[in-house]
C-alpha cells in the first residue's frame, strides 16, 4: 500500500484483526500527534507572525488571528491578517529598519 | 557517585508497571547494582506487596518526603536480595501529597547511595505520574500489545519528552525504551494479537524487551517475590534478558519465551541509514 493510497481511499481492508488494529493506532496517533504539538506552537506561530507583518505593514497585533482546523481526513491552518484601511505600503529598507527591535 | 533514574511508565493502568519495577529492579540488583525501588503510586501503595515487604513498613517516601522521617528509617532492605532496597509509600495520604520540593530532596539523597533508582509511577498523566517522570534519565514505557495500551504509550512518550527535569534544562533528552509484556506469540501466529514489530513501528521506540503473557507472574506476586527471581521461568528470564540488554551486554535479537517453545522475533528490517553507516 503506498502513501497515495491512503489519500485516494483505497486501501484493502486488512486480513486480520490485529492487522486492523494496527492501521486504526496508525490514523488516530497521527492525529494525536498533530494536536499535542497544536497546544504548543499555535501560541508562537501567532506572535511571531504578527512580528513578520508587522515589519512590512502596520497592523493591529490583535487583528492576525491563526487556527487550526481538524478535521476527519484533512487539517487545515487558517491564518487572517486584517489590514488597516489605508496603510501605504512602506519601501523594503524603512520596513526592514522599522521591524528591528531597538537594540 | 550519582545514581541513575529509571522511570516504569506507561499511561494506561494495569499493563504491568509495578511488576516490572519489582522485577527489573531485582534482576539489576542480583548483577550486584545498589538499587533503589520507589513508589510514586501514593493512595494505591502495592510495591510493597508485590516485594513481600509489606509487613515491614513502619515510614514510608512521603514521610521522608515531608521532612517527618529520615531515609534509613524508611528504607527496607531486601532479605533475599542483598542490594535491593524499597521506598514504600503510604495508602493513607492525598494522591497529591507528594510535593516536588519534597521529591527533590529525597531524589537527591537516593542518588548518593545508589546505583540505580527505579521510579514506579501510577498509570494516567496526572501529578503523580509527573513527580515520577520528573527526575528520569530512562524511562522504560510498559505496553500490551493491545490498541488503548499502545495508544496511551504514545501519549506518554510524548509527556516524557516534554515534561521531564531533562527536557526542561536543555540536557540529553530522557531515554525511552519500551517493554512489551504480556506478550503472547501464539495469538500473533493467528493474526489476533500485533507482532513486535508492527508495535516498534507505531510507536518508533527502542524496544527493551518482551515479557510473554506467564503463570509464573502471578505465582510470582502470590508468594511477594519479584518475577526475576526465579531465571528459570519464561517471565523470569524476559526480565533478565531486558536488563541485560538495558545495561548494553547483549544485542542480539529479542527471545520470546513461549511456554512450549522458544521463538526468535525476526527484528525490523535495519533502515536506510543504518544499512549505509552499518550501525549493529
Ligand atoms: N507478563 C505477565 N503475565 C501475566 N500476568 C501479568 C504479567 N505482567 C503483569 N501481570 C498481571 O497484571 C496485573 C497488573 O500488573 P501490575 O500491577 O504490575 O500493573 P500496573 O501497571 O502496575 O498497574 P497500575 O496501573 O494499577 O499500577 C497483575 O495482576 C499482574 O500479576
Ligand atoms: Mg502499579
Amino acid at each position: 500500500m503506498s502513501w497515495l493510497d491512503v489519500f485516494r481511499g483505497n486501501r484493502k481492508p486488512p486480513a486480520t484483526t490485529a492487522g486492523a488494529a494496527k492501521e486504526r493506532l496508525q490514523i488516530v496517533l497521527a492525529h494525536e500527534r498533530i494536536n499535542r504539538s497544536g497546544d504548543d506552537f499555535l501560541p508562537r506561530l501567532q506572535r511571531e507572525l504578527i512580528q513578520v507583518v508587522a515589519r512590512y505593514v502596520a497592523i493591529d497585533p490583535k487583528a492576525v488571528n491563526v487556527s487550526l482546523d481538524r478535521g476527519g481526513d484533512m487539517s487545515t491552518l487558517a491564518i487572517e491578517v486584517e489590514l488597516p484601511p489605508a496603510a501605504p505600503p512602506p519601501t523594503g529598507r524603512d520596513a526592514a529598519a522599522a521591524g528591528r527591535p531597538a537594540v | 557517585m550519582s545514581a541513575t533514574v529509571i522511570t516504569i511508565t506507561s499511561g494506561k493502568g494495569g499493563v504491568g508497571k509495578t511488576t516490572t519495577t519489582a522485577a527489573f529492579g531485582a534482576a539489576l540488583a542480583l548483577r550486584g547494582k545498589r538499587v533503589c525501588v520507589v513508589d510514586f503510586d501514593v493512595g494505591l501503595r502495592n510495591l510493597d506487596l508485590v516485594l513481600g515487604i509489606e509487613k515491614r513498613v513502619v515510614y514510608d517516601f512521603l514521610h521522608v518526603a515531608n521532612g517527618q522521617a529520615k531515609l534509613q528509617q524508611a528504607l527496607i532492605r531486601d532479605k533475599r536480595i542483598d542490594k535491593l532496597h524499597v521506598l514504600a509509600t503510604s495508602q493513607t495520604h492525598e494522591k497529591d501529597a507528594l510535593t516536588p520540593e519534597g521529591v527533590n530532596r529525597v531524589m537527591a539523597e537516593l542518588k548518593e547511595e545508589f546505583d540505580y533508582i527505579l521510579c514506579d509511577s501510577p498509570a494516567g498523566i496526572e501529578h503523580g505520574a509527573i513527580m515520577a517522570l520528573y527526575h528520569a534519565d530512562h524511562a522504560i514505557v510498559v505496553c500490551n500489545p493491545e490498541v488503548s495500551s499502545i495508544r496511551d504509550a504514545d501519549r506518554i512518550l510524548g509527556f516524557i519528552a516534554a515534561r521531564s527535569k531533562r527536557a526542561e534544562t536543555g540536557m540529553e533528552p530522557v531515554q525511552e525504551h519500551l517493554l512489551v509484556t504480556r506478550f503472547d506469540p501464539d495469538r500473533v501466529k493467528t493474526g489476533e494479537m500485533l507482532p513486535l514489530n508492527d508495535i516498534q513501528d507505531i510507536l518508533s521506540a527502542e524496544l527493551l524487551g518482551v515479557v510473554p503473557e506467564s503463570k509464573a507472574v502471578l505465582r510470582a506476586s502470590n508468594a511477594g517475590m519479584p518475577a526475576s527471581l526465579d531465571s528459570g521461568t519464561d517471565a523470569g528470564r524476559a526480565y533478565h534478558d531486558a536488563v541485560a540488554r538495558f545495561l548494553g551486554e547483549v544485542r542480539d535479537p529479542i527471545r520470546v519465551a513461549a511456554p512450549r517453545a522458544t521463538v526468535t522475533v525476526q527484528e525490523e528490517p535495519r533502515g536506510f541509514l543504518r544499512r549505509l553507516f552499518g550501525f549493529a
